[in-house]
């Protein structure tokens, strides 16, 4: 298989799952979307009606107020296309269409903090918020996860593996969100060092916000940091041991190579494939984490505006969400898949 | 891969120190699933989220074990219900005595006292309260007569120790105090020195007495509360609820979703998987699409969309879970079926003539037993942790109060931030212990499994 041919077949296959994913979305939520906007016009309706006395003094019998009202509804109704159902074809046609052309629509009832509710500016607003704390987090963990992995890798059995080992294993199994409020109660309630929510108080306009955005940061990082590395040093250690074995080791060794230049320099740039993999893979996988973790710091990103579209219904903002969180995912496999090829050229060819 | 035999299993796993130190824990926890289910009555964690089941019990109180270590013992929040009961009959004056003895060894003020009785009476009895304190005064609290009536009724009443009648009934008995007792509150004078305003420890009486002059007259049900800030093995949170049901509740919920989630998804993996591998051509190429397909959704914002759109009922809720952890177990499996399919044995019976199904069921499956169970020990954790992060974001099952809703409570309530840990620490030590649990099983497992990994 040439390259050409596999990048278009990933290509297909991306799109396909892209195009289910949000099917399903709209399946999922189209149907309670629509009765929440009826009724939202219904109440429009009526509140507007009633509250102007002209209306309602004209109509003597009020079956035919009724009937009036009733009308006003419909026509509303109507016009936004709700009296096609959600999954009549053209409407689910219709949606797909506006998205695949990045036209997101406007939320129905979330803004961005600048007040804007296209949907659009509303993820551009939190998308970098998101990737800046996870990605910062992801950087610290693979850094001390390979340094640490390739150490215990290296003097398999010693004290430093059995640490890292066990720390690894038991890391693992601590919800983030938990060592989130655990690290909260420390270090805002105890030591009063770092602040509780990790939204900042003062607006974006201001000078000041990089700084407090940043220190409001730290909390959320150091949790992260502190969860993950065990696991990355944990699999880079596995990764080494493989390697240490291999016969090129061994005769570097015999060459009088020492030790360190043979594990920094050449071990490393052995096991480099799966660890850039596994780096892209888990720097999407920690997007789709980041719902409960910036739940629990208030980290005003994509995650908590997930959330929050999804407890309010906001259709366009959940559909928009997924969208870009599915987007985000399927890139980074497919760059994972890339990367792992060009480092190891077996698996382009099929072979 | 190859074979490994039961008892060859059984002989390295009791090698392994992580393999005993999961099982041992896995032993506890089942012990207190089981335990959980005799002592706590059902009704109580069903009544979990209902206020109205709360009511005597104290908001936020700390486990009342911290006392051990508190130079200052905190009050302890104290329930009685079972007072010695006497009766009394003076001429044609006859009544019920209820003594409630409160050992009181604590060096602040309770919060306040609540006595709460349920009386069957007829004409109008008087209810009189009164406390004999350590010192071996007496201060009468309450005396009022029941509200008239003709017929037998049963009458229910909480008197509070804000009741006006108390503050008054102390004002008129001020004598017996050195100081100034205006601006006190009930419980501060009747817990105090006569000398001055600090904690007067020992045994005090609580006396309440019923008169009448028919002799039916009793209480049925009598309560009382001296309130404090401690309390139980686990302390109590925002909403009263105390924590040590929540929390033994939640080890049978926990493992009863980790485990089904994960025999559900290792099931339906190996059978896609081996099924898959085992057809090949065509067959395997579109189920392994598919396979993609399941693979590339986003998992926990699908699941957050089928909570609050379908139900959070937890039995549908270990069916989406289902659903998104099958899909890397079925890549394995078929792999290990593509290599097992070409062995001598299998291409045999091929020939001899024998239905797929067979084949698969006896010849394939049970290859993959091993690997199948280290599987199920492995999924267990993510399961539980995934859960409970559900659960933490509010959309867990409102009928059975998990170790994840526990939490959600808690950071609605902001109990990080003000320092109740015993709402905190707790549910999720026990989350993170029961994951470790199984991924003990599942390493020591798949170190036997996959023997590449020993070393």
């Amino acid at each position: 298989m040439g390259l050409k041919k596999y990048l278009a077949t990933r290509g297909i296959t991306m799109f396909g799952v892209l195009m289910v994913t949000l099917l399903l979305t709209i399946i999922l939520v189209g149907s309670n979307m629509d009765i929440i906007l009826k009724q939202g016009i219904t109440f429009q309706v009526r509140a507007e009606i009633t509250g102007d006395p002209k209306i309602s003094d004209s109509f003597s019998d009020p079956a035919e107020f009724e009937a009036f009202v009733q009308d006003q509804i419909e026509q509303r109704v109507k016009a936004l296309g709700l009296d096609t159902p959600w999954y009549s074809p053209q409407r689910i046609g219709l949606t797909m269409y506006k998205i695949l052309i990045l036209d997101f629509g406007h939320a129905t009832f979330l803004t961005s903090d600048s007040g804007s509710s296209d949907v659009k500016d509303i993820l551009l607003e939190k998308l970098p918020r998101t990737i800046l704390l996870f990605t910062t987090a992801t950087i610290i963990i693979s850094i001390i996860g390979i340094f640490l992995g390739a150490l215990a890798g290296s003097k398999v059995g010693s004290a430093v593996d059995r640490i890292t080992s066990t720390f690894a294993v038991v890391s693992s199994s601590f919800p983030v969100w938990w060592i989130g409020m655990l690290m909260i109660f420390l270090f805002s309630f105890v030591y009063q060092i770092f602040p509780a929510r990790a939204t900042p108080s003062i607006p974006p306009t201001d000078p000041g916000y990089i700084a407090a955005l940043l220190y409001h940061m730290a909390l959320p990082v150091i949790t992260i940091v502190m969860i993950g590395f065990g696991a990355w040093a944990y699999l880079v250690r596995n990764f080494m041991i493989g390697i240490m074995q291999e016969d090129f080791i061994s005769a570097k060794r015999a060459m009088g190579i020492s030790q360190k230049k043979i594990i920094y320099g050449h071990a490393i740039k052995n096991a480099a494939p799966p660890i850039i993999t596994i780096l892209a893979l888990s720097l999407s996988g920690s997007l789709g984490g980041a719902i409960i973790t910036e739940a629990v710091f208030d980290w005003p990103g994509m995650g908590r505006l997930y959330f929050e579209a999804i407890t309010v219904m906001d259709l366009p903002v959940i559909i928009g969400a997924t969208y870009v969180l599915t987007l985000f995912f399927l890139i980074s496999i497919l760059v994972a898949d890339l990367l792992y090829g060009y480092f190891d050229p077996r698996v382009k060819t099929g072979s | 891969m190859s074979s490994v035999s039961a008892s060859e299993i059984k002989k390295e796993f009791l090698k392994s120190k992580m393999g005993i130190a999961g099982i041992g824990i896995l032993v506890i926890l089942i012990a207190i699933s089981i335990g959980a289910a005799v002592i706590i009555p059902v009704e109580t964690f069903q009544q979990w989220n209902n206020p109205q089941n709360w009511i005597f019990y104290p908001k936020t109180a700390i486990p009342s074990w911290i006392n051990l270590f508190m130079f200052e013992k905190i009050p302890e929040h104290k329930i009685l219900d079972e007072p010695s009961v006497s009766t009394i009959s003076l001429d044609e004056i006859s009544g019920v005595s209820h003594q409630f003895h409160v050992n009181y060894v604590y060096d602040d003020f309770p919060s306040d006292f609540i006595y709460e009785f349920t009386a069957k009476y007829s004409g109008s009895p008087l209810l009189q309260i009164s406390v004999i304190r350590p010192d071996g005064s007496n201060i009468k609290l309450l005396s009022a007569s029941l509200p008239n009536t003709d017929d037998l009724v049963m009458h229910n009443e909480k008197i509070f120790s804000t009741d006006g009648t108390i503050k008054k009934n102390l004002f008129l008995q001020s004598d017996k105090f050195d100081f100034s007792i205006e601006g006190f509150s009930a419980e501060d004078i009747v817990f105090s020195k006569s000398t001055d305003n600090v904690v007067l420890k020992g045994d005090y009486v609580f006396l309440v007495n019923l008169y009448g002059v028919q002799k039916e007259n009793s209480i049925v049900d009598s309560t009382l509360i001296v309130g404090g800030k401690a309390f139980g093995i686990m302390g109590t949170d925002e909403l009263r609820r105390d924590l040590a049901v929540g929390i033994l509740w939640g080890t049978p919920l926990a493992l009863f979703i980790g485990i089904a989630v994960a025999i559900g998804s290792v099931v339906m993996g190996l059978v896609y998987g081996v099924y898959a591998g085992f057809k090949g051509k065509l067959t395997d190429e579109s189920m392994m699409r598919f396979n993609d397909v399941i693979y590339a959704l986003p998992v926990l914002p699908f699941l957050i969309i089928l909570a609050v759109t379908i139900s959070n009922s937890i039995f549908l809720m270990i069916g989406f879970l289902t659903i998104f952890g099958w899909v890397g177990i079925a890549k394995v499996s078929r792999s290990m079926a593509l290599q097992i399919k070409t062995r001598g044995y299998v291409e045999a019976s091929k020939m001899m003539g024998q239905k797929n199904s067979k084949i698969i069921f006896k010849h394939i499956l049970p290859q993959l037993l091993p690997y199948a169970f280290a599987s199920i020990a492995i999924s267990v954790p993510a399961a539980i942790t995934t859960e409970a992060g559900l659960s933490f974001l509010g959309l867990g099952d409102p009928s059975f109060p998990t170790w994840g809703q526990i939490l959600h409570d808690a950071n609605t309530h902001g109990a990080a931030a003000r320092g109740l840990w015993w709402w905190i620490v707790p549910p999720g030590l026990m989350i993170a212990i029961t994951g470790l649990a199984f991924v003990f099983l599942g390493n020591a497992l798949d170190v036997i499994v996959n023997p590449k990994l020993k070393r």
